[in-house]
C-alpha cells in the first residue's frame, strides 16, 4: 500500500467508533481538542451488536456517572428508548437500577448524528493498520487506505474487531462483530510494539421474527408507568407512557431444549476445542449452561425487541454457538418459540485483548506514551463498561495534550474507579463486568447521587455546560436547606401523629423528636411529613426530596461507609515514587516482587490489592519508602 | 468484596506476659484510643487530660449497667511523642487473666482491634519512629509477623474449630451469594432471598458462634493458667492442700516461659487445666507464723485472683477472721473447702451454710486425703463449662479470635436489627458481608475475589 502524509491536523486519534471510541472522542472534542475519529464502518457507530438494552444493577449507574461528566450515553438512550424499568425497587437505595430497552437502530443514528454535529470531531471510516511510534511515544497512526495522520494522542478503542473470529458450529471464519470486517494487522502491530495480548471469546444469541412468536406462550414484561430517565437534563415531562413503550416476553427452555442440546455437544465448538478464548463465567452460552448446571430443569429466556422499525427479536440468555440447524431445533423446543422464524444464527467471537495491567489509571498504556486503550479491547464486556472507559481516556487523552494533570477516579468516586482499579491492579482472565458486589462503598455509589459525586469534576473539565451546573448547584442547596429544616422542626405527639403511627403499625412517641428523626422509621415516608410540618417554602423536585429521605433514612450506614472510605483515603495517601527499583527492597516475597515489577502500582493502597501479595510484604514496601531511601513524593 | 481497611484501625493488646505480677497492662494505640479508653472510664474526662499523665479510676462495663470491672491507673500519652507516634493509652490493672483479659474485650468491642503480634512496633517504624538502624532487623520482624507467626497462629487453630467457621461462612454465604444473584441479576428466577430467611440464618450463626465464644474462657485458661488464690487463716492447712496438690503430680509443676515466670508461683495441674498459684510463700509464710498478716495477704491475692480456694478449718468455730474472708471473696468464683473434716467437728456444712452458698462448699480431709478428687472435679466443671475433657480442640485460645467471633456477633444482631427496623436487603446485606469477612479473618480464608467466585461456581448466570 502507497502511503500519503495527510495534511490534516489533529490533537487526539480515537481508533473506534463503539461505545468506547464515541464517548472518548466527544469528551476530548469538548474539551477543546480536533479528533478523528476513525471506524472500520459508519454503519457501525455506537452499534449494539449484542442485547438491545443498557443500564441495569452497576451498569446502570456507570451511565449516570458518565452523564455526570458531561458524556453521552445516558442522553443518547433517553432520546432512543423503547422501554425503561427501574430495577430492585425494593431491595435498598444503593442497588436500584434504572435499564432501558433500546431501539438500537435508532441509538446509533442519534450517537452518529451527534458526532457529526461536534464541530471539534471528524467521523470517518478506515481501519487503522499501525501505530506511528517515535521514542516509544505514539505520533499518529496510518489507516488501510495508506493514509498517515498526525496526532498528539490516540485512543484504542478497537473492541471485539482485533484479530475477531466468528464460531457457529462446524463454520468458522475471521470477522469483526456482526459480520463486519476485522482489524487484523493492527493486533499484530501492538503485538510488535512488546504489549502481552491475551484471547476472549464472547457471543451473541440468534435473532427471530416477532411474527412468529406465540405470544400467548410467554409472560409479558411491560416498562414502568413512573417517570425515569439515564441523563440529569433529561425532563419527566419527554417519558414515554406505558402504551408508547415496547414490551419483552419472557419464556423458558426445557428438558426437550437441553436435550438437543447435550445430543450435539460434540458439534460445539465450546467444547470441541476450536474456540481457544476464555468466556465469561457470568453470560455463559446456552450450552455452557446445560453442562454446569445440568440440574436446572430450565432456564429463562427474554425476547426483546431490537427496534421500532424492525421486526427482529433479540433471544436473550439463549447465546450459542452451535451449528445453525441445532440453533433451529433448540428453538423451536421452546413454548412460545415453536413456530419461530429465524433470522440471524448465534455465534461465538473470539478477539484479541491487551492485557490491562499494562494500563495506567489514566488509561495510558505504561508502554507508549500518549497511547490510550479504552473498551473491550482492555478486556470488558458490556457497552456501559466500555463506555465508562471511553470518556476517561478521552479526557486524560486531552489532558496530556494541554500539559495538564491526569484525571484519575477513585474506587470511592464512581463504579467506574472501581472497574478501572480492578483492569489495572489485577488484571482480568475473563471479560470483566461490573457488578454491584465489586465495590466495596456501594452505598455511596448510588444511582441516584451520581450527579452529586461527579458534575462538579466534570464541570471543571469544562464538560459540563455553566447552565446545568447553575442547575446542580441549586439542587444541591435545595437539599441542603431541607435537610437543616428537618432537622429543626419537631414533631410533637399529637393525637393526630399517633393515630398515624398505629395505623401504620408503628410505636407511638413518647416525646416531641425531630421532623428528621421522625423520618428515619421505616414506615414514614417524606410524603408523610406534610400532614404535621409546614411544607417547605418552596416546592422541592422529587430528585431533591429523594436525596432528603436516603440521607436522613440511611444516615448511619452512610456514615460507617465514609469512615472506610476515610481510612482508604490514608493508604491511598501514601504514594509509590515512580522510580522505585523493587530489586534493591529486602525480604520482598519472590511473587510479590514480581506482582509489583508487572503492575507498578503507584499507592500503598493500590498495591495491597494485588492478588497474591501478602501484608508482609505491604510492611517492607512502606518501610521502605518512609525509611527514605528514595526520593519521597509530594501527599496530596 | 472489599479487602478490610486495617492499616489505621486503633489497635489493642495486653502488653505484659499473662497474668505475670501484681499488675497488668493493657496497650492502645491509634486515633481513638483515648475515646474508646474514656467510654470505659469512670473517673477524670480522659479527652481534657494533660498528655503523659497517669489518672486513677475504675474501668466499667457500659453495657453491663456499668458495672465495676476494676481498679486501674490509666496513662495518657499523646501523639507525637510517644512510641508509636499515634495516641496512646496504656491501662495498669490488678494482674488476674480473666480482668485484665475483660478489659481487653470491652476495648474491642468498643472500637480496638486485637494487635497483631509485633504490631505496635510495626506502627512505630511505619510511623518513622525508629531508626534505619533498627528497622533493618525490624523488617526480619514484620516477616515473622505476617508470613510466619500468622500462618502459626491459623494452624494453631485446631482441624475442628477450622472447619466449624468454615461451616458458618457456607451457610451465610449460600444466604448472601443469592442476594447478591439476586441484586446484580434482578429478573432471574432463582429464589428471592427474604428479610426474614437472613435474620433466620443470623440467629442461627450467632447461636452457634455463642457456643464456640462460650469455649474462649477456657482456651484462655488453659494456655495461660487460672489465678488461683489459696487463702484462709493460719493452721487452716492451705500448706497441706497445696502440698497434696503438688506432690501428688511432680509433673505438674510446669515452667511455661520459663525464667520469665515470677519464681513465687507455682503451677498445679488439675484435671489439664493449669492452675497458678498466687503467692504461694505467702501461703507457707501465714502458715508458720501465727500472726495477723495472713489476712491482709490474702485479700491481695484474692484481687489478683480468677479462683479463690478458702479454707475453713472445721475442728474449731467459725472466727471473725473467716467470717473476714468470706465476705472479701463473695464477688469472686471460689470453693469454700471445710477442710480437716476428720476430726471432731465444730463447724458443720450446716453453719456455714448460714454464710455461703451450700453449692459453694465442699467437705474435705487433706490428711486422709478424702475429697481431693472432688474439689478437682468441682474445680474443672466451674471453668469448664461441661466440656473439660481438652482433646476437644473445637476451642477458641486467642483473644485475637475471641475479638473476632465477638465482631462477627455484633455484626449479626445488626443484621438482626436491621430486618427489625425495616431496613432494606442491600444494607442488611452489609452486615452480613462483615460477618462473613470476620469469620474469614480467623481461617485466614477472607480474599477480596472470594466471594465473586463463589458467586459464579454457585449460580447459573447470563447477561
Amino acid at each position: 500500500m502507497r502511503e500519503y502524509e495527510s495534511n490534516e491536523q489533529y490533537d487526539v486519534v480515537v481508533v473506534g467508533a463503539g461505545h468506547a471510541g464515541c464517548e472518548a472522542g466527544l469528551a476530548a472534542a469538548r474539551m477543546g481538542e480536533k479528533v478523528l475519529l476513525l471506524t472500520i464502518s459508519l454503519d457501525m457507530v455506537a452499534f449494539m451488536p449484542c442485547n438491545p438494552s443498557i443500564g441495569g444493577p452497576a451498569k446502570g449507574v456507570v451511565v449516570r456517572e458518565i452523564d455526570a461528566l458531561g458524556g453521552e450515553m445516558g442522553r443518547n438512550i433517553d432520546k432512543t428508548y423503547v422501554q425503561m424499568r427501574m430495577l430492585n425497587t425494593g431491595k435498598g437505595p444503593a442497588v436500584q437500577a434504572l435499564r432501558a430497552q433500546a431501539d438500537k437502530y435508532a441509538y446509533h443514528a442519534a450517537m452518529k448524528d451527534t458526532l457529526e454535529n461536534e464541530p471539534n470531531v471528524t467521523l470517518r471510516q478506515a481501519t487503522v493498520d499501525r501505530l506511528i511510534v517515535e521514542d516509544d511515544q505514539v505520533v499518529g497512526v496510518v489507516t488501510n487506505t495508506g493514509a498517515r495522520y498526525r496526532a498528539k494522542a490516540v485512543v484504542l478503542a478497537a473492541g471485539t474487531s482485533s484479530r475477531g473470529k466468528i464460531f457457529i458450529g462446524e463454520l468458522h471464519y475471521s470477522s469483526g462483530p456482526n459480520n463486519t470486517l476485522p482489524s487484523i494487522k493492527l493486533s499484530e502491530n501492538l503485538e510488535e510494539l512488546g504489549f502481552k495480548m491475551r484471547r476472549f471469546k464472547t457471543g451473541t444469541p440468534p435473532r427471530i421474527n416477532a411474527h412468529s412468536i406465540d405470544y400467548d406462550e410467554t409472560i409479558e414484561q411491560p416498562g414502568d408507568a413512573t417517570p425515569n430517565a439515564f441523563s440529569y437534563e433529561t425532563p419527566d415531562a419527554d417519558y414515554l407512557p406505558v402504551d408508547k413503550q415496547m414490551s419483552c416476553w419472557m419464556t423458558y427452555t426445557n428438558g426437550k431444549t437441553h436435550q438437543i442440546i447435550r445430543d450435539n455437544l460434540d458439534r460445539a465448538p465450546l467444547f470441541s476445542g476450536d474456540i481457544k478464548g476464555v468466556g465469561p463465567r457470568y453470560c455463559p452460552s446456552i450450552e455452557d449452561k446445560i453442562v454446569r448446571f445440568a440440574d436446572k430443569p430450565r432456564h429463562q429466556i427474554f425476547l426483546e425487541p431490537e427496534g421500532r422499525d424492525t421486526e427482529e427479536y433479540y433471544v436473550g440468555e439463549f447465546s450459542t454457538s452451535l451449528p445453525e440447524e441445532i440453533q433451529q431445533e433448540m428453538l423451536h423446543s421452546v413454548e412460545g418459540l415453536h413456530h419461530a422464524q429465524m433470522m440471524r444464527p448465534g455465534y461465538a467471537i473470539e478477539y484479541d485483548v491487551i492485557e490491562p495491567w499494562q494500563l495506567k489509571k489514566t488509561l495510558e498504556t505504561k508502554r507508549i506514551k500518549n497511547l490510550y486503550a479504552a473498551g473491550q479491547i482492555n478486556g470488558t464486556s458490556g457497552y456501559e463498561e466500555a463506555a465508562g472507559q471511553g470518556i476517561i481516556a478521552g479526557i486524560n487523552a486531552a489532558l496530556k495534550v494541554q500539559g495538564k494533570e491526569p484525571f484519575i477516579l477513585d474506587r470511592s468516586d464512581a463504579y467506574i474507579g472501581v472497574m478501572i482499579d480492578d483492569l489495572v491492579t489485577k488484571g482480568t482472565t475473563e471479560p470483566y463486568r461490573l457488578l454491584t458486589s465489586r465495590a466495596e462503598y456501594r452505598l455511596l455509589l448510588r444511582s441516584d447521587n451520581a450527579d452529586l459525586r461527579l458534575t462538579e469534576k466534570g464541570y471543571n473539565l469544562g464538560l459540563i455546560s455553566e447552565k446545568r451546573y447553575q442547575a446542580f448547584l441549586n439542587k444541591k442547596e435545595a437539599i441542603e436547606k431541607e435537610l437543616s429544616r428537618l432537622q429543626s422542626i419537631r414533631i410533637k405527639p399529637t393525637p393526630a401523629v399517633q393515630a398515624f403511627l398505629e395505623a401504620k403499625g408503628s410505636t407511638p412517641l413518647k416525646d416531641g423528636v425531630l421532623a428528621s428523626d421522625f423520618l428515619k422509621r421505616p414506615e414514614v415516608k417524606y410524603a408523610d411529613l406534610a400532614q404535621f410540618i409546614p411544607a417547605p417554602p418552596e416546592k422541592l423536585d422529587r430528585r431533591v426530596i429523594e436525596q432528603v429521605e436516603i440521607q436522613i433514612k440511611y444516615a448511619g450506614y452512610i456514615k460507617k461507609q465514609e469512615a472506610n472510605v476515610a481510612k482508604l483515603k490514608r493508604l491511598e495517601s501514601k504514594k509509590i515514587p515512580a522510580n522505585i527499583d523493587y530489586d534493591d527492597i529486602n525480604g520482598l516475597a519472590t511473587e510479590a516482587r514480581q506482582k509489583f515489577k508487572k503492575i507498578n502500582p503507584t499507592t500503598i493502597a493500590q498495591a495491597s490489592r494485588i492478588s497474591g501479595v501478602n501484608p508482609s510484604d505491604i510492611g517492607i514496601l512502606s518501610v521502605y519508602i518512609e525509611q527514605g531511601k528514595i526520593a519521597k513524593v509530594k501527599e496530596d | 468484596m472489599p479487602n478490610r481497611v486495617t492499616e489505621y484501625d486503633t489497635i489493642a493488646a495486653i502488653s505484659t506476659p499473662p497474668g505475670v505480677g501484681a499488675i497488668s497492662i493493657v496497650r492502645m494505640s491509634g486515633d481513638e484510643a483515648v475515646d474508646i479508653a474514656n467510654k470505659l472510664f469512670k473517673g477524670k474526662d480522659l479527652t481534657k487530660v494533660a498528655t503523659h499523665t497517669m489518672n486513677y479510676g475504675h474501668i466499667i462495663d457500659p453495657d453491663n449497667d456499668n458495672e465495676i470491672v476494676d481498679e486501674v491507673m490509666v496513662t495518657i500519652m499523646r501523639a507525637p511523642r510517644t512510641y508509636t507516634r499515634e495516641d496512646i493509652v496504656e491501662i495498669n490493672c490488678h494482674g488476674g487473666i480473666v480482668v485484665t483479659n475483660r478489659i481487653l474485650e470491652l476495648l474491642l468491642a468498643n472500637g480496638a482491634r486485637a494487635a497483631e503480634p509485633g504490631e505496635f512496633t510495626k506502627r512505630a517504624f511505619l510511623n518513622g519512629r525508629i531508626d534505619l538502624t533498627q528497622a533493618e532487623s525490624i523488617e526480619d520482624l514484620i516477616d515473622a509477623k505476617s508470613d510466619r507467626a500468622r500462618q502459626v497462629a491459623v494452624d494453631q487453630l485446631g482441624g475442628n474449630l477450622r472447619q466449624a467457621i468454615r461451616d458458618l461462612r457456607d451457610d451465610i454465604m449460600e444466604v448472601m451469594g443469592k442476594v447478591e444473584v439476586n441484586i446484580d441479576y434482578p429478573e432471574y428466577d432463582e429464589d428471592q432471598i427474604t428479610l426474614d430467611l437472613m435474620k433466620k440464618t443470623a440467629l442461627d450463626v450467632k447461636q452457634r458462634i455463642a457456643k464456640l465464644l462460650a469455649t474462649a474462657q477456657d482456651g484462655e485458661v488453659l494456655r495461660d493458667g487460672l489465678a488461683t488464690a489459696l487463702v484462709g487463716r493460719p493452721n487452716v492447712g492451705k500448706s497441706s492442700l497445696l502440698n497434696q496438690l503438688l506432690h501428688q503430680d511432680k509433673a505438674i509443676v510446669t515452667d511455661v516461659a520459663g525464667t520469665t515466670r515470677d519464681v513465687l508461683e507455682e503451677y498445679v495441674n488439675v484435671n489439664n487445666i493449669p492452675l497458678k498459684l498466687i503467692d504461694t510463700a505467702g501461703i507457707r509464710d501465714t502458715e508458720d507464723k501465727v500472726e495477723k498478716i495472713g489476712v491482709e495477704r490474702s485479700r491481695k491475692a484474692i484481687v489478683q485472683a480468677d479462683l479463690v480456694l478458702l479454707l475453713i478449718d472445721a475442728s474449731t468455730p467459725l472466727t471473725a477472721e473467716d467470717r473476714e474472708l468470706i465476705d472479701a471473696t463473695k464477688d469472686k468464683a471460689r470453693i469454700v473447702i471445710l477442710n480437716k473434716i476428720d476430726l471432731p467437728q465444730k463447724t458443720t456444712v450446716a453453719d456455714l451454710s448460714k454464710l455461703v452458698d451450700r453449692d459453694e462448699i465442699l467437705p474435705i480431709s487433706v490428711l486422709n486425703n478424702d475429697g481431693i478428687d472432688a474439689l478437682k472435679q468441682r474445680i474443672s466443671a466451674m471453668f469448664f463449662s461441661g466440656i473439660e475433657n481438652s482433646q476437644n480442640n473445637l476451642m477458641i485460645t486467642s483473644a485475637r479470635q475471641t475479638a473476632l467471633f465477638k465482631q462477627a456477633s455484633h455484626s449479626l444482631d445488626n443484621v438482626i436489627n436491621s430486618v427489625d427496623a425495616g431496613m432494606p436487603i442491600d444494607l442488611v446485606q452489609i452486615d452480613f458481608t462483615n460477618c462473613w469477612e470476620e469469620l474469614g479473618e480467623i481461617t485466614g480464608d477472607s480474599s477480596p475475589d472470594e466471594m465473586i467466585n463463589e458467586l459464579f461456581s454457585r449460580f447459573c448466570l447470563g447477561k
